[in-house]
């Protein structure tokens, strides 16, 4: 018997438990997967809690019944990866051999590297959407609020999805006038970044949308603290921002398991080569998904098509063959923009976010960076496609590769 | 793509003034560019220009974070060095690419 272990059965985990479940021989592989949480999150539903468009109930199934039943599952909380011997140990001070081993633990929000973000202020004027916890407590927050200066913060680079926050801003507004109080409600944005979005032609488009909007942005704002008394975000180079009520996004992190198993760079990523999905340390250590530490966005888009390449190159390796299948950094995000309406980005390590078309057989095509109704109901439809074929490892009708068809390389 | 002089020497740099070709970049060049932006450059400013260099030739991507763990400067002292843009000044000024952080 072979070992297949998969550490996080999060999104990433889980296609990969169904995809060898299936093409393997059960006489000849055992898959465990390992991890510390029984619920299954899903993670793009956090984004409308806030405004009770969905609530809990609607983003959370039990892990279990995503695995297939032959494939072993331990709930427990990974202690460290020896890859010299491999072997992981657990929290619980039993240890698992593998021959090819799955680092897929995701990254995780951390408020606590932020002095004063877990201050007095914490879930009852400062709140992190990216959290179940924080959905919730924002949703009961907003019911009764009655207006003034809503913040959104990103604290720092890289985080998973990096549309989320626009998208939270965008929904903010609508939220806001159709509650008939915008005019109380003073929106802003405040990013490390330079602009709104990372890349020229997407942050032209979404600066526009956010101006329209009267949503305010504060470009290279870097985090330092958070002062509970006076309600002041405050920058390193000394600038403060007030506020009377701050969704944040915290610092985001790889697991700890991965720094104590010394595979990680100083955020916990693990280090992995972008085209093969193969650990720098280790030949048998394949990552996918938010823990590795590929230049290119943080989503549940990118472990769907990594995972298909991930898929081919171990199937490769099982049989001592050359991994051919390269990652070329895939992304395709929706962004939602309040209204029923909603853009989408679509973009490579290579290719920035153009704009044009995007087709996809027998539902599309969508309009890339437009603002269109089409695009809002590719969103929500993504939640049924998520629990039923992404997570199950089915094949989806997009392929791997980006594709240039339809896309611009000018604005209109 | 454009050529300029920088402290007596050709240089290739990109639209927004990052040198192209880090093997081309010496200290002077250095201390030219800063100069440009009222920077002038102290040892503590080179030290942290010779992290991010070595830090980017190993293919690892560069944050404020990490040349705040560098036992050089902290974070508030790297923006007190390149005040306005620590990271985006300090790397334009080490001869290597904008940091792209990641969409
Ligand atoms: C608000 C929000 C909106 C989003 N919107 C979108 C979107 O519109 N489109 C999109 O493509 N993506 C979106 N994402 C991102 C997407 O959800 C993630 O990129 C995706 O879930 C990553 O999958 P993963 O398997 O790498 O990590 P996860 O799904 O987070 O799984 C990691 C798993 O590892 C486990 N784990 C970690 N450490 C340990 C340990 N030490 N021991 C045991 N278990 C451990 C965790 O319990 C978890 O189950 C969004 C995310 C958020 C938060």
């Amino acid at each position: 018997m072979k070992n297949i272990l998969i550490l996080g059965g999060g999104t990433a985990g889980t296609m990969m438990a169904n995809k060898f479940f299936k093409a393997l021989d059960r006489q000849e592989w055992q898959i465990t997967i390992v991890d510390q949480h029984k619920s299954h999150y899903y993670q793009p539903g956090f984004l409308f809690i806030p405004f009770g468009i969905y609530n809990k109930s609607d983003v959370i199934k039990p892990k279990g019944d995503f695995f297939p039943s032959g494939v072993k599952v331990i709930y427990q909380e990974i202690d460290k990866i020896n890859g010299e011997e491999n072997r992981v140990s657990l929290m619980d001070g039993t240890s698992l051999k593998y021959d090819y081993l799955i680092i897929a633990t995701g990254t995780q929000t951390r408020p606590d590297e932020t002095p004063g973000l877990l201050g007095n202020e914490w879930r009852k004027s400062i709140f992190d959407f990216y959290t179940i916890e924080g959905a919730v407590a924002l949703q009961q927050f907003f019911k009764t609020w009655e207006g003034g200066k809503l913040v959104m913060c990103i604290a720092e680079l890289p985080f998973k999805c990096p549309v989320a926050p626009i998208e939270f801003v965008c929904l903010a507004e609508a939220y806001f006038t159709e509650k008939g109080i915008r005019d109380k409600v003073d929106i802003t944005y405040v990013t490390p970044l330079a602009g709104a979005f990372t890349k020229p032609i997407a942050t032209k488009m979404l600066s526009q949308l956010l101006d329209e909007k009267n949503i305010k942005v504060v470009p290279d704002f870097y985090l330092e603290s958070v002062d509970n008394e006076k309600k002041v975000l405050k920058s390193y180079d000394e600038l403060e921002i007030p506020f009377d009520a701050l969704t944040i996004v915290p610092l985001n992190m790889g697991s700890e398991m991965i720094e104590r198993s010394g595979l990680g760079d100083d955020m916990n990523y693990v280090e992995t080569d972008k085209e093969t999905l193969q650990s720098k340390k280790f030949e048998n250590i394949f990552v996918l998904g938010d823990a590795a530490n590929l230049p290119t966005s943080k989503a549940g888009s990118v472990a769907h098509f990594a995972a298909e390449i991930l898929f081919e190159n171990m199937m490769n390796a099982f049989e001592n063959r050359p991994m051919t299948a390269k990652f070329d950094g895939h992304a395709n995000c929706y962004i939602e923009t309040g209204y029923g309406k909603g853009a989408l980005i679509d973009f490579n390590y290579d290719t920035e976010p153009l704009p044009g078309t995007f087709p996809l057989p027998g539902i599309g095509p969508f309009g890339l960076l437009k603002n269109t109704k089409i695009n809002h109901y590719g969103k929500m439809i993504f939640r049924w496609i998520y629990w039923h074929i992404l997570l199950r490892g089915k094949e989806m009708p997009i392929e791997a590769h980006m594709t240039m068809a339809g896309k611009k390389e000018t604005i209109d | 793509m454009a050529q300029v002089t920088l402290a007596g020497q050709t240089v290739e740099v990109n639209d927004e003034g990052y040198m192209v070709d880090a093997s081309q970049w010496n200290k002077e060049i250095a201390a030219e560019m800063a100069k440009e932006q009222g920077i002038e450059l102290s040892d503590k400013h080179y030290e942290v220009l010779e992290f991010l260099r070595s830090t980017s030739e190993k293919g690892e991507t560069l944050t404020i974070r990490k040349v705040g763990k560098s036992g050089i400067v902290d974070i508030k002292g790297l923006y007190q060095l390149f005040p306005g843009g620590p990271l985006k000044y300090s790397s334009k000024f080490a001869g290597i690419p904008k940091p792209a952080s990641c969409v």
